[in-house]
């Protein structure tokens, strides 16, 4: 990792990857599930926590369930 | 400095265009589109999307979003603006940019460019940022919802009626570019069929092996996609499989039917998710080697920049410029399943009111640059080749020396050898007659790819990698939307008959499927077997439906801005709502009442009328119950057009009447979700 490209100022690799692989799960209706502890662990404290397992099917299923205005893409 | 810059800019584009346009007889180098192209968005964001934003809309960064005033972790979470673009990006591009710049290249590629960039700029662009910053001012609220509080109870149903039959045509005109594609052709059908398998195993991986991992799972059904393309060619030049996997149009239109009601009723992880993993990602890499293509080949336009089909002869739509170019390009220019996403799950995820103009405007503009380069695509094929291509078997006869001698007799030349080569370099019998649009993107796309990378021996490779990206996101719309169309029904009926509205009983599930499934059926049959191929009937109907929805769209954006006492604005969507008010109605008009039987369902209607009186049979009726059918179609199809004139003239109707409400109201009356902490402080100047 030492390579002048790199080590450019501004330029973060590990930034830049996680959010391509933030946007590719975006796309397809994965939410952030870092994002999602954090905010139970802080809003509601006694809350259960769903298992990153959990949280995937969760998510699947909101994307394609009933009022199912998730999965709309265009023509 | 800078408005030098942007002089220069503005300076690059007009010359660009006027290279395009005074071409006549060479190739010019695609490289004029593109930079005519990308100068004029550059423009249109910087200084048209800032004027909205900062003007007409007054966005306030420090005012509270949706994300963050509800925010859940789940629905609603402040995201990335980068990565909620992609999200939204993602939602946006389909099908639609692909196919109908593709069929509005029989006009020449000028007309077509001069639309997509006017119209973005100034229709789609605009309502995708409007729909996107009103919903986000109200709790992320959805389209129907929107204009239920701001219009009133009945535009509110009559909206999310106009959105169920929208959505029903739309399947219906998606479902028949893919049978177009893969009828007669078992590479093709070979590889589509693959991708059941595949989504099954990638489900079974998902849930089971290892859940969750969508970038291990995809990467895996990639590779056996490939490899399914590979094996094609092997099953095409198989005896023994070939006729396996060569279907009639009606055979595969009854397979589509069958799939989209058992994908739709199934458990979503085992088939409709993974399918969808697969075809997004495939889309938004394909889209991005598509680009990388151009930039690499920068091929010439042999198409000519306007052709004599502008009078509304052509072979591949009929009608002249004015309506039907605008009816026909549709989504890349404006859509209004834009706004059916913009007031979806984007709204909900935005941390700053200020990036609605960078996601919605934004987005937009790259969806008309995938409209673009689809452009590009139909026009660097010889005109000869498209025209044989677009054109039904009716006009042009059932083989190369028939079609050559037909093509060239229109002004194209092109001869038999030419026709039956470019069939054999992407590996197919024929190319002839191959009309819905997919096809001939895809041969344009191989001829970019190839020429990039592989040669062209990889041409044949290309050209069906095109084509299963394309039947691949079709069918996740397809499964999809079925799914949603079911739960509108489910949704609509429910306020009848509650009972009905239980989506988690088995019996409404299946009642609601079965008519959402027999809706886009039947126009999906009735376009199979029409001889001049369907597209001509079904894709009008379907630009009409969605140019009216972004009609209704920005009818509702005009009404908000009146309620926000922003009237002295409101022009930046009236004025591409009365552009698309004239241009639908006129089309709607045309296509019912035109005295052309290309062109006028009644006309259509009369000719086989007076043709089954005289016992006479008219293609491709082969007896006269047939005839009658036709004759009802035609009626179906006017009867449509009228229903869509009415939902969107009732519009306008509670549109005025709201306006003057507006009007005659001293104080803002739109209903904004009250911003305690905003309240508490003076608006920004």
């Amino acid at each position: 990792m030492n390579c002048t490209i790199c080590s450019l100022p501004g330029l973060d690799l590990n930034r830049l990857a996680r959010k391509l692989r933030d946007g590719a799960k975006l796309m397809v209706g994965q939410g952030d599930y870092d994002a999602y502890v954090a905010h139970i662990r802080a809003r509601h404290e006694s809350a259960p926590i769903m298992t990153r397992d959990e949280f995937f099917r969760a998510r699947e299923n909101a994307r394609f369930g009933a009022g199912g205005e998730r999965a709309f893409r265009c023509c | 400095m800078a408005p030098l810059a942007w002089a220069l800019v503005f300076a690059l584009v007009l010359f660009s265009l006027y290279t395009l346009a005074v071409s006549r007889g060479e190739p010019v180098n695609a490289m004029w589109l593109v930079t005519a192209a990308i100068g004029t968005y550059a423009i249109g964001y910087r200084f048209y999307s800032r004027f909205i934003a900062e003007r007409v809309l007054g966005l306030d960064a420090r005012r509270r979003t949706p994300a963050l005033r509800r925010n859940d972790g789940l629905d609603y979470v402040p995201t990335d603006k980068w990565v909620l673009f992609g999200h939204h990006f993602a939602a946006i591009a389909g099908a639609g940019p692909l196919v109908g710049p593709v069929l509005a290249a029989q006009m020449g590629y000028l007309p077509g460019t001069l639309w997509l960039l006017t119209g973005v700029i100034f229709a789609g662009a605009v309502q995708d940022f409007l729909i996107l910053f009103i919903s986000t001012r109200r709790d992320g609220r959805s389209l129907g919802d929107l204009i239920k509080t701001e219009m009133g109870r009945v535009p509110g149903v009559i909206a999310m009626f106009g959105i169920l039959t929208i959505m029903i045509i739309l399947l219906a005109v998606l479902a028949l570019v893919v049978v177009k594609a893969l009828a007669d052709s078992p590479w093709g059908a070979f590889t589509v069929f693959a991708t059941l398998p595949i989504a099954v195993f990638m489900g079974v991986y998902g849930r089971y092996l290892r859940p969750g991992r969508i970038g291990e799972m995809s990467a895996i059904g990639f590779v056996l996609l490939l490899l399914s393309i590979a094996f094609g060619r092997t099953v095409s030049e198989s005896a023994l499989l070939a006729p396996l996997f060569t279907f009639k149009g009606e055979t595969l239109a009854f397979m589509l039917i069958g799939y989209g009601f058992v994908a739709s009723v199934l458990p979503v992880w085992l088939l409709l998710a993974p399918r969808d993993y697969l075809s997004t990602f495939l889309k938004i890499g394909t889209i991005l080697s598509l680009a990388l293509g151009i930039f690499i080949v920068w091929p010439d336009l042999k198409m000519p920049s306007i052709s004599r089909f502008i009078d509304g002869t052509g072979p591949v739509f009929a009608g002249s410029v004015f309506p039907f170019l605008f009816i026909t390009i549709a989504c890349g220019a404006v859509s209004g399943f834009h706004a059916l996403v913009s007031s979806g799950t984007t709204p909900k995820m935005i941390g700053d009111e200020t990036q609605t103009r960078f996601i919605g405007y934004g987005a937009m503009l790259m969806e008309s640059f995938v409209a673009v380069m689809a452009l590009i695509a139909a026009s660097v094929l010889e005109p000869g080749v498209y025209f044989a291509m677009n054109s039904a078997p009716a006009l042009i006869g059932g083989t190369p020396d028939a079609a050559a001698a037909a093509i060239s007799s229109w002004g194209f030349a092109v001869t038999p050898e030419t026709l039956s080569g470019v069939a054999a370099e992407v590996g197919e019998k024929t190319i002839l007659s191959r009309t819905g649009g997919a096809p001939t993107l895809a041969v344009g796309m191989a001829h970019i790819l190839s020429s990039a990378v592989g040669g062209s021996a990889m041409r044949s490779f290309w050209y069906h990698f095109a084509i299963l990206f394309e039947a691949l996101f079709i069918l996740t719309t397809i499964d999809a939307g079925t799914r949603v169309a079911r739960f509108m029904i489910q949704d609509l009926f429910g306020a009848f008959f509650p009972a009905f509205g239980n989506t988690r009983a088995w019996a409404p599930n299946l009642a609601a499927t079965a008519i959402a499934v027999s809706g886009w059926g039947y126009f999906l049959y009735q376009g199979v077997i029409d001889p001049l191929g369907g597209i001509n009937t079904l894709w009008p109907l379907f630009g009409i439906a969605n140019q009216m929805l972004a009609a209704i769209a920005l009818t509702l954006c005009v009404v908000v801005l009146y309620r926000m006492k922003r009237e002295r604005y409101a022009f930046v969507a009236i004025a591409p709502t009365a552009w698309l008010y004239i241009c639908t109605l006129t089309a709607a008009f045309e296509k019912i009442f035109h005295d052309d039987p290309r062109i006028g369902f009644l006309a259509h209607a009369r000719k086989f009328a007076a043709a089954a009186d005289k016992e006479q049979l008219l293609a491709p009726a082969k007896t006269l119950a047939e005839m009658q059918r036709v004759i009802f179609n035609d009626y179906v199809d006017a009867t449509l057009c009228a229903i869509y004139v009415t939902l969107v003239l009732a519009m306008l109707g509670f549109a005025i009447r709201a306006i003057r409400a507006a009007r005659a109201a001293e104080h803002v009356t739109t209903r904004e979700t009250e911003d305690e902490l905003h309240d508490l402080q003076p608006a920004r100047a």
